[in-house]
Protein backbone atom coordinates (compact mmCIF):
# COMPACT_ATOMS: atom_id res chain seq x y z
CA UNK A 1 0.00 0.00 0.00
CA UNK A 2 0.97 3.58 -0.84
CA UNK A 3 0.42 6.91 -1.44
CA UNK A 4 1.83 8.96 -4.31
CA UNK A 5 1.48 12.62 -3.07
CA UNK A 6 2.56 14.24 -5.92
CA UNK A 7 0.69 13.52 -9.56
CA UNK A 8 -0.34 14.93 -12.13
CA UNK A 9 -3.09 12.52 -13.50
CA UNK A 10 -4.99 15.13 -15.93
CA UNK A 11 -2.60 14.06 -18.16
CA UNK A 12 -2.38 10.14 -17.45
CA UNK A 13 -4.36 7.51 -19.00
CA UNK A 14 -7.19 5.44 -16.85
CA UNK A 15 -4.49 2.54 -17.94
CA UNK A 16 -1.96 4.42 -15.54
CA UNK A 17 -4.51 4.31 -12.65
CA UNK A 18 -5.17 0.40 -13.39
CA UNK A 19 -1.61 -0.31 -13.10
CA UNK A 20 -1.26 2.30 -9.93
CA UNK A 21 -4.38 0.42 -8.05
CA UNK A 22 -2.79 -2.93 -8.94
CA UNK A 23 0.68 -1.96 -7.20
CA UNK A 24 -1.18 -0.73 -4.29
CA UNK A 25 -1.86 3.04 -4.53
CA UNK A 26 -4.88 4.13 -1.91
CA UNK A 27 -4.27 7.66 -2.43
CA UNK A 28 -2.95 10.37 -4.50
CA UNK A 29 -2.63 14.44 -4.74
CA UNK A 30 -2.44 16.53 -7.75
CA UNK A 31 -0.95 19.51 -7.66
CA UNK A 32 -1.98 22.06 -10.36
CA UNK A 33 1.28 22.19 -13.13
CA UNK A 34 1.60 23.14 -16.75
CA UNK A 35 0.25 22.25 -19.63
CA UNK A 36 2.46 22.10 -21.85
CA UNK A 37 2.19 25.13 -23.27
CA UNK A 38 0.86 28.71 -21.71
CA UNK A 39 -2.77 29.22 -21.53
CA UNK A 40 -4.51 32.22 -23.22
CA UNK A 41 -6.46 33.53 -20.69
CA UNK A 42 -6.79 33.00 -17.30
CA UNK A 43 -10.27 31.42 -17.72
CA UNK A 44 -8.67 28.17 -18.77
CA UNK A 45 -7.59 28.02 -15.44
CA UNK A 46 -10.60 28.24 -14.22
CA UNK A 47 -11.66 25.08 -16.32
CA UNK A 48 -9.00 23.29 -15.13
CA UNK A 49 -9.39 24.31 -10.95
CA UNK A 50 -12.67 22.29 -12.07
CA UNK A 51 -11.38 19.21 -13.72
CA UNK A 52 -8.47 19.15 -10.44
CA UNK A 53 -11.81 19.36 -8.28
CA UNK A 54 -14.58 17.64 -10.04
CA UNK A 55 -13.85 15.24 -12.85
CA UNK A 56 -10.64 14.16 -11.49
CA UNK A 57 -11.46 13.01 -8.15
CA UNK A 58 -14.58 10.90 -9.93
CA UNK A 59 -12.06 8.80 -12.19
CA UNK A 60 -9.40 8.47 -9.42
CA UNK A 61 -12.55 6.68 -6.98
CA UNK A 62 -13.54 4.45 -10.13
CA UNK A 63 -10.07 2.72 -9.31
CA UNK A 64 -10.26 2.72 -5.38
CA UNK A 65 -8.27 5.81 -5.53
CA UNK A 66 -8.49 8.65 -3.26
CA UNK A 67 -7.81 12.29 -5.28
CA UNK A 68 -6.46 15.50 -3.82
CA UNK A 69 -5.80 18.57 -5.27
CA UNK A 70 -3.33 22.02 -5.08
CA UNK A 71 -3.90 24.79 -6.20
CA UNK A 72 -1.67 27.71 -8.05
CA UNK A 73 -0.35 28.94 -10.89
CA UNK A 74 2.53 26.61 -11.84
CA UNK A 75 5.79 28.90 -11.97
CA UNK A 76 6.75 27.66 -15.42
CA UNK A 77 3.52 29.76 -16.33
CA UNK A 78 4.31 33.08 -13.82
CA UNK A 79 6.69 35.32 -15.70
CA UNK A 80 3.81 37.58 -16.33
CA UNK A 81 2.70 38.85 -13.29
CA UNK A 82 -0.50 40.83 -14.14
CA UNK A 83 -1.94 37.38 -16.15
CA UNK A 84 -0.76 35.05 -12.91
CA UNK A 85 -2.26 38.10 -10.79
CA UNK A 86 -5.73 37.25 -12.54
CA UNK A 87 -5.13 33.26 -11.96
CA UNK A 88 -4.44 33.83 -7.99
CA UNK A 89 -7.75 35.49 -7.93
CA UNK A 90 -9.97 32.62 -9.08
CA UNK A 91 -7.91 30.14 -6.17
CA UNK A 92 -10.28 31.72 -3.50
CA UNK A 93 -13.41 30.66 -5.08
CA UNK A 94 -12.26 26.92 -5.04
CA UNK A 95 -10.79 26.65 -1.28
CA UNK A 96 -13.49 25.29 0.11
CA UNK A 97 -13.92 22.17 -2.69
CA UNK A 98 -13.62 19.06 -0.57
CA UNK A 99 -10.13 17.62 -2.19
CA UNK A 100 -8.42 20.83 -1.52
CA UNK A 101 -5.25 20.68 0.59
CA UNK A 102 -3.55 23.99 -0.55
CA UNK A 103 -1.44 26.17 -2.24
CA UNK A 104 0.92 24.37 -4.62
CA UNK A 105 3.13 23.33 -6.59
CA UNK A 106 4.47 26.71 -6.22
CA UNK A 107 7.63 28.18 -6.50
CA UNK A 108 10.50 29.03 -9.09
CA UNK A 109 11.35 27.81 -12.35
CA UNK A 110 14.07 30.17 -13.87
CA UNK A 111 14.59 31.94 -10.65
CA UNK A 112 13.72 35.81 -11.86
CA UNK A 113 12.02 38.60 -10.47
CA UNK A 114 8.96 37.87 -11.70
CA UNK A 115 8.53 34.74 -10.55
CA UNK A 116 9.37 35.55 -6.86
CA UNK A 117 6.57 38.05 -7.37
CA UNK A 118 3.94 35.28 -8.06
CA UNK A 119 5.56 32.70 -5.08
CA UNK A 120 5.31 35.90 -2.90
CA UNK A 121 1.65 36.23 -3.77
CA UNK A 122 0.78 32.78 -3.52
CA UNK A 123 2.36 32.72 -0.17
CA UNK A 124 0.64 35.55 0.99
CA UNK A 125 -3.15 33.29 0.31
CA UNK A 126 -1.56 30.55 2.02
CA UNK A 127 -0.85 32.65 4.85
CA UNK A 128 -3.93 34.34 4.59
CA UNK A 129 -6.15 30.99 4.42
CA UNK A 130 -3.76 28.76 7.07
CA UNK A 131 -3.46 26.81 4.64
CA UNK A 132 -0.70 23.64 3.52
CA UNK A 133 2.38 24.55 0.43
CA UNK A 134 3.38 22.39 -1.82
CA UNK A 135 6.96 23.76 -3.03
CA UNK A 136 8.19 23.00 -6.77
CA UNK A 137 12.20 23.61 -7.12
CA UNK A 138 13.73 24.58 -10.40
CA UNK A 139 15.28 21.88 -12.47
CA UNK A 140 18.87 20.73 -13.47
CA UNK A 141 21.59 23.35 -12.91
CA UNK A 142 18.46 26.33 -11.10
CA UNK A 143 17.89 24.09 -8.21
CA UNK A 144 20.20 24.87 -5.77
CA UNK A 145 19.92 28.62 -6.43
CA UNK A 146 16.14 28.45 -6.41
CA UNK A 147 15.83 25.79 -3.60
CA UNK A 148 17.85 28.95 -1.30
CA UNK A 149 15.83 31.37 -2.96
CA UNK A 150 12.13 29.68 -2.39
CA UNK A 151 13.04 29.35 1.53
CA UNK A 152 14.61 32.65 2.15
CA UNK A 153 10.96 33.70 0.59
CA UNK A 154 9.29 31.87 2.78
CA UNK A 155 11.00 32.94 5.68
CA UNK A 156 9.77 36.25 4.80
CA UNK A 157 6.31 34.56 5.69
CA UNK A 158 6.74 34.20 9.74
CA UNK A 159 2.84 33.04 9.84
CA UNK A 160 3.84 30.25 7.27
CA UNK A 161 5.23 27.19 9.57
CA UNK A 162 7.59 25.25 8.09
CA UNK A 163 6.21 22.06 9.09
CA UNK A 164 3.28 22.83 7.23
CA UNK A 165 5.44 23.53 4.14
CA UNK A 166 6.85 20.68 1.67
CA UNK A 167 9.72 21.29 -0.57
CA UNK A 168 9.91 18.91 -3.66
CA UNK A 169 12.23 17.42 -5.89
CA UNK A 170 15.40 17.38 -3.74
CA UNK A 171 18.36 15.67 -4.55
CA UNK A 172 21.56 15.49 -2.93
CA UNK A 173 22.44 19.00 -2.66
CA UNK A 174 19.43 20.61 -1.24
CA UNK A 175 18.25 17.96 0.92
CA UNK A 176 20.13 18.34 3.78
CA UNK A 177 19.50 22.92 4.19
CA UNK A 178 15.78 21.68 3.89
CA UNK A 179 15.70 19.49 6.24
CA UNK A 180 17.79 22.02 8.34
CA UNK A 181 15.58 24.76 8.18
CA UNK A 182 12.38 22.73 9.24
CA UNK A 183 10.88 21.98 6.44
CA UNK A 184 9.45 18.78 4.92
CA UNK A 185 10.73 17.34 1.74
CA UNK A 186 9.99 15.38 -1.45
CA UNK A 187 12.16 13.50 -3.44
CA UNK A 188 10.53 12.70 -6.73
CA UNK A 189 11.41 10.12 -9.06
CA UNK A 190 11.61 10.77 -12.32
CA UNK A 191 13.88 9.40 -15.42
CA UNK A 192 17.05 11.38 -16.27
CA UNK A 193 16.84 14.83 -14.55
CA UNK A 194 15.36 14.21 -10.85
CA UNK A 195 16.15 10.95 -8.38
CA UNK A 196 16.16 7.13 -9.65
CA UNK A 197 14.46 5.01 -6.96
CA UNK A 198 18.32 4.19 -6.07
CA UNK A 199 19.34 7.67 -5.57
CA UNK A 200 15.79 8.43 -3.14
CA UNK A 201 16.99 5.08 -1.40
CA UNK A 202 20.85 6.48 -0.85
CA UNK A 203 19.03 9.97 0.54
CA UNK A 204 16.96 8.23 3.02
CA UNK A 205 19.64 6.27 4.33
CA UNK A 206 22.15 9.17 4.41
CA UNK A 207 19.67 11.74 5.76
CA UNK A 208 17.21 9.28 7.75
CA UNK A 209 12.99 9.08 7.27
CA UNK A 210 11.75 12.01 9.62
CA UNK A 211 10.06 14.62 7.58
CA UNK A 212 10.30 13.19 3.93
CA UNK A 213 8.57 11.35 1.13
CA UNK A 214 8.91 10.02 -2.67
CA UNK A 215 6.39 11.04 -5.25
CA UNK A 216 6.52 10.22 -8.96
CA UNK A 217 5.22 13.69 -10.15
CA UNK A 218 3.87 11.91 -13.03
CA UNK A 219 3.02 14.06 -16.03
CA UNK A 220 2.69 14.53 -19.95
CA UNK A 221 6.14 14.31 -20.21
CA UNK A 222 8.56 11.12 -20.12
CA UNK A 223 7.85 9.95 -16.39
CA UNK A 224 6.50 6.95 -14.26
CA UNK A 225 3.29 6.63 -12.49
CA UNK A 226 4.43 3.66 -10.51
CA UNK A 227 7.60 4.91 -9.71
CA UNK A 228 7.01 4.75 -5.86
CA UNK A 229 6.11 0.78 -5.43
CA UNK A 230 9.29 0.60 -7.54
CA UNK A 231 11.64 2.61 -5.24
CA UNK A 232 9.65 0.31 -2.44
CA UNK A 233 11.10 -2.86 -3.97
CA UNK A 234 14.44 -1.45 -3.93
CA UNK A 235 14.39 -0.22 -0.39
CA UNK A 236 13.27 -4.20 0.30
CA UNK A 237 15.81 -5.13 -2.20
CA UNK A 238 18.61 -3.41 -0.19
CA UNK A 239 16.71 -5.17 3.22
CA UNK A 240 15.41 -2.35 4.59
CA UNK A 241 12.67 -3.31 7.26
CA UNK A 242 9.50 -3.10 5.98
CA UNK A 243 8.41 -0.08 8.71
CA UNK A 244 10.65 1.92 7.26
CA UNK A 245 9.42 1.63 3.82
CA UNK A 246 5.57 2.15 4.84
CA UNK A 247 6.76 4.75 6.80
CA UNK A 248 8.44 7.26 3.80
CA UNK A 249 5.58 5.76 0.95
CA UNK A 250 2.70 6.08 3.54
CA UNK A 251 2.72 7.17 6.98
CA UNK A 252 4.90 10.18 6.33
CA UNK A 253 2.98 11.70 3.63
CA UNK A 254 -0.45 10.82 5.76
CA UNK A 255 0.98 12.99 8.86
CA UNK A 256 1.79 15.85 6.80
CA UNK A 257 -1.03 16.04 4.35
CA UNK A 258 -3.63 15.23 7.25
CA UNK A 259 -2.62 18.64 8.38
CA UNK A 260 -4.77 20.05 6.26
CA UNK A 261 -7.97 18.47 7.66
CA UNK A 262 -9.14 17.31 3.88
CA UNK A 263 -6.48 14.18 3.51
CA UNK A 264 -7.99 10.78 3.70
CA UNK A 265 -6.28 7.30 2.76
CA UNK A 266 -8.91 5.13 3.25
CA UNK A 267 -9.80 2.68 1.77
CA UNK A 268 -12.48 3.00 -1.31
CA UNK A 269 -14.19 0.15 -3.18
CA UNK A 270 -13.00 0.30 -6.72
CA UNK A 271 -16.00 0.35 -9.29
CA UNK A 272 -14.24 0.11 -12.86
CA UNK A 273 -13.99 -2.92 -14.71
CA UNK A 274 -10.63 -3.01 -16.30
CA UNK A 275 -9.17 -3.05 -12.78
CA UNK A 276 -9.40 -6.69 -12.76
CA UNK A 277 -10.15 -7.71 -16.46
CA UNK B 1 24.02 18.94 9.56
CA UNK B 2 25.98 16.30 7.51
CA UNK B 3 24.83 13.66 5.36
CA UNK B 4 24.55 10.02 7.40
CA UNK B 5 24.25 12.67 10.44
CA UNK B 6 20.17 11.19 10.98
CA UNK B 7 20.33 8.22 8.55
CA UNK B 8 20.34 4.71 9.17
CA UNK B 9 23.02 3.30 6.73
CA UNK B 10 22.21 0.98 4.36
CA UNK B 11 21.62 -3.04 5.77
CA UNK B 12 24.30 -4.12 2.82
CA UNK B 13 27.43 -5.48 3.54
CA UNK B 14 30.22 -3.59 0.78
CA UNK B 15 30.07 -7.24 -0.48
CA UNK B 16 26.36 -7.30 -1.06
CA UNK B 17 26.32 -3.73 -2.45
CA UNK B 18 29.16 -4.65 -5.09
CA UNK B 19 27.05 -7.71 -6.30
CA UNK B 20 24.11 -6.11 -5.88
CA UNK B 21 24.61 -2.69 -8.42
CA UNK B 22 28.24 -3.27 -10.24
CA UNK B 23 27.03 -5.24 -13.43
CA UNK B 24 24.24 -2.17 -14.06
CA UNK B 25 26.92 0.35 -13.26
CA UNK B 26 29.23 -1.13 -15.44
CA UNK B 27 26.98 -0.64 -18.38
CA UNK B 28 26.63 2.80 -16.97
CA UNK B 29 30.24 3.52 -17.11
CA UNK B 30 30.46 1.82 -20.47
CA UNK B 31 27.73 4.50 -22.07
CA UNK B 32 29.71 7.47 -20.58
CA UNK B 33 33.06 6.07 -22.23
CA UNK B 34 31.19 5.67 -25.26
CA UNK B 35 29.61 9.04 -25.60
CA UNK B 36 32.92 10.80 -24.95
CA UNK B 37 33.66 8.71 -28.00
CA UNK B 38 30.98 9.44 -29.99
CA UNK B 39 31.56 13.39 -28.89
CA UNK B 40 35.48 13.08 -30.28
CA UNK B 41 34.24 11.19 -33.38
CA UNK B 42 32.30 14.11 -34.34
CA UNK B 43 34.69 16.10 -35.07
CA UNK B 44 37.10 18.57 -33.26
CA UNK B 45 36.20 21.84 -32.09
CA UNK B 46 35.44 23.53 -28.64
CA UNK B 47 33.80 21.77 -26.16
CA UNK B 48 30.53 23.94 -24.79
CA UNK B 49 30.17 24.89 -21.41
CA UNK B 50 28.40 21.53 -20.92
CA UNK B 51 30.86 19.28 -21.75
CA UNK B 52 33.58 21.59 -20.24
CA UNK B 53 31.70 20.39 -16.66
CA UNK B 54 30.95 17.08 -17.80
CA UNK B 55 34.48 16.12 -17.71
CA UNK B 56 35.30 18.46 -14.41
CA UNK B 57 32.46 16.13 -12.79
CA UNK B 58 34.07 12.66 -14.50
CA UNK B 59 37.12 14.08 -12.55
CA UNK B 60 35.10 14.24 -9.45
CA UNK B 61 34.09 10.62 -9.26
CA UNK B 62 37.51 9.01 -9.36
CA UNK B 63 39.14 11.55 -6.58
CA UNK B 64 38.31 9.39 -3.87
CA UNK B 65 36.38 11.22 -1.58
CA UNK B 66 32.88 10.88 -0.53
CA UNK B 67 29.80 12.71 -1.35
CA UNK B 68 30.44 12.46 -4.91
CA UNK B 69 26.69 12.98 -5.91
CA UNK B 70 26.58 16.15 -3.90
CA UNK B 71 29.69 17.58 -5.60
CA UNK B 72 28.37 16.91 -8.92
CA UNK B 73 25.34 18.44 -8.51
CA UNK B 74 27.02 21.58 -7.01
CA UNK B 75 29.59 21.47 -10.22
CA UNK B 76 26.40 21.43 -12.71
CA UNK B 77 24.50 24.20 -10.39
CA UNK B 78 24.18 28.08 -11.35
CA UNK B 79 26.63 29.69 -7.95
CA UNK B 80 25.03 33.10 -8.45
CA UNK B 81 22.45 33.95 -5.73
CA UNK B 82 20.52 37.15 -6.91
CA UNK B 83 17.49 36.27 -9.36
CA UNK B 84 17.64 37.04 -12.56
CA UNK B 85 15.91 40.10 -14.43
CA UNK B 86 13.75 37.53 -16.60
CA UNK B 87 13.38 33.87 -17.24
CA UNK B 88 13.88 34.05 -20.90
CA UNK B 89 13.05 29.93 -21.11
CA UNK B 90 11.34 28.18 -19.21
CA UNK B 91 13.68 24.69 -19.67
CA UNK B 92 16.91 24.01 -18.15
CA UNK B 93 20.42 22.97 -20.15
CA UNK B 94 21.72 20.36 -17.11
CA UNK B 95 24.82 22.93 -16.34
CA UNK B 96 25.99 25.78 -15.84
CA UNK B 97 26.92 27.82 -18.47
CA UNK B 98 29.76 30.49 -16.86
CA UNK B 99 28.53 32.96 -20.01
CA UNK B 100 25.64 33.81 -18.17
CA UNK B 101 27.56 35.27 -15.26
CA UNK B 102 27.60 33.56 -11.50
CA UNK B 103 30.78 31.62 -12.06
Amino acid sequence: MYIDPHVHMVSRTTDDYVRMARAGCVAITEPAFWAGYDRSSPKGFFDYFRQLTESEPRRAAQYGIRHHAWLCINPKEAEDPVFAREVIGLIPGFLERENVLGIGEIGLNKNSRNELEILEAHLQLASDHGLLVLVHTPHLEDKLKGTRLIMDAIRRFPTLDPGRVLIDHVEEHTVGNVLDRGFWCGMTLYPDTKCTPQRAVDIIECWGSERIWMNSAGDWGHSDPVAVPKAQMEMRRRGHLESLVRRVTFENPERFLSQSGRFSAQPLRPTAPDVTR
Amino acid sequence: MAAGANGGGTPMTRAQVVDAYFMEHRARLLDVAAFLDRVDRAGAGDDDFRMCAFHAAVSILGDGRPDRARRVLELLSDPSSEPVARAGMKGATGAHDPAKGGG
